[in-house]
């Protein structure tokens, strides 16, 4: 099967789970995001949605964090389903 | 009893029960306050073990320490201009893939480190086994297993502390090895960096943050040595870029 085109981490649904291929930011937000454990190679977890869409939180290898939609929109992966 | 007193910095992420092996450790003998110039939580404690005071310092939590915070700046500057006897890096044995970041970070910086594996009860109930022998081998420091709301290991840290002071502890931190291009960057800086901090900072940990373009470690090294870097700061950061 050819390879599925890389998502926006922004683009997944609650109970979807998120496998991270590049982060397309630059700075120290990047260094955070990196240091929260939003790594390449890494599988997230989305859990829920904020009554108004936004932030949405995650779990992240065993914690939970929550990212606004202008961080997550430059987190790119392969959304792999429900868990 | 008199003579010197030893310094203990305790480092980790967010709830790790870093607080709590604090309050274990100093009991009631704490004070907190503020850092200098900064609404950062400082907290100091004492706490004597076989005759000898210890002075420990509880940092701010963190996940990292390269200064995205306040915080954060705080535990690096501590770490790093602190000097202290002992850095404590206190890790969620129950999470260890998140918290190991900064326990790398902090080798990068000392090579004075205990790493405690704390909430250790945690880690059982979940039917968690850590190899902590081979962990200690890996990471090149000393490991101590820990459950500090029920004292348990507290009696093994506290002796792995004094047999660290005294020097009675090698330990060989384990470096992180990055890309062969920065690997080279560092090997070509190594010897400048050498030659401005001296052995008194980690050269090799400078290098780094220079190639990081580290804006405010420069600035906490100006603050601190006020002989070198004068105008070099921007310098610094310019030449680390065109290597």
């Amino acid at each position: 099967m050819a390879r599925a085109k890389l998502a926006r981490l922004s683009d997944a649904k609650p109970g979807e789970r998120f496998r991270i291929t590049k982060l397309e930011i630059e700075g120290t937000m990047k260094r955070r995001l990196l240091d929260l454990g939003f790594v390449p190679g890494s599988e997230i977890t989305v859990l829920q949605k904020s009554p108004l869409g936004d932030p949405t939180a995650y779990r992240v290898s065993y914690t939970t964090i929550a990212l606004r939609k202008e961080e997550s929109d430059h987190i790119y992966g392969e959304r792999i389903g429900n868990e | 009893m008199n003579k010197k007193k030893y310094t203990v910095a305790l480092a980790g992420n967010p709830n790790t029960g870093k607080s709590t092996l604090f309050n274990v450790l100093t009991g009631l003998r704490q004070h907190t306050g503020n850092w200098p110039g900064k609404t950062v939580i400082h907290a100091e404690g004492f706490f004597t073990y076989k005759n000898e005071e210890y002075q420990i310092i509880d940092l701010p939590g963190t996940y990292s320490l390269y200064s995205n915070s306040a915080d954060e700046e705080v535990a690096r500057d501590f770490i790093i201009f602190g000097k202290p006897d002992v850095t404590l890096v206190v890790l969620d044995a129950t999470a260890l893939e998140r918290n190991l970041n900064l326990a790398l970070q902090v080798l990068e910086m000392t090579d004075r480190v205990i790493v405690c594996l704390n909430l250790m009860d945690e880690a059982r109930k979940k039917g968690m086994i850590i190899d902590t022998a081979n962990l200690s081998k890996k990471l090149g420091v000393p490991v101590v297993p820990l459950a500090a709301r029920n004292k348990e290991g507290i009696e093994e840290l506290l002796e792995t502390i004094a047999r660290m002071v005294h020097g009675e502890i090698k330990t060989t931190p384990l470096a992180v090895s990055y890309s062969r291009a920065i690997e080279e960057k560092i090997t070509k800086l190594l010897p400048l960096v050498k030659e401005v901090v001296g052995e008194e900072y980690p050269a090799r940990w400078v290098a780094l943050r220079l190639l990081d373009g580290d804006t405010s470690l420069l600035h906490a090294l100006q603050h601190h040595r006020h002989h070198f870097f004068r105008e070099g700061s921007a310098h610094a950061c310019h030449c680390a870029k065109s290597i």
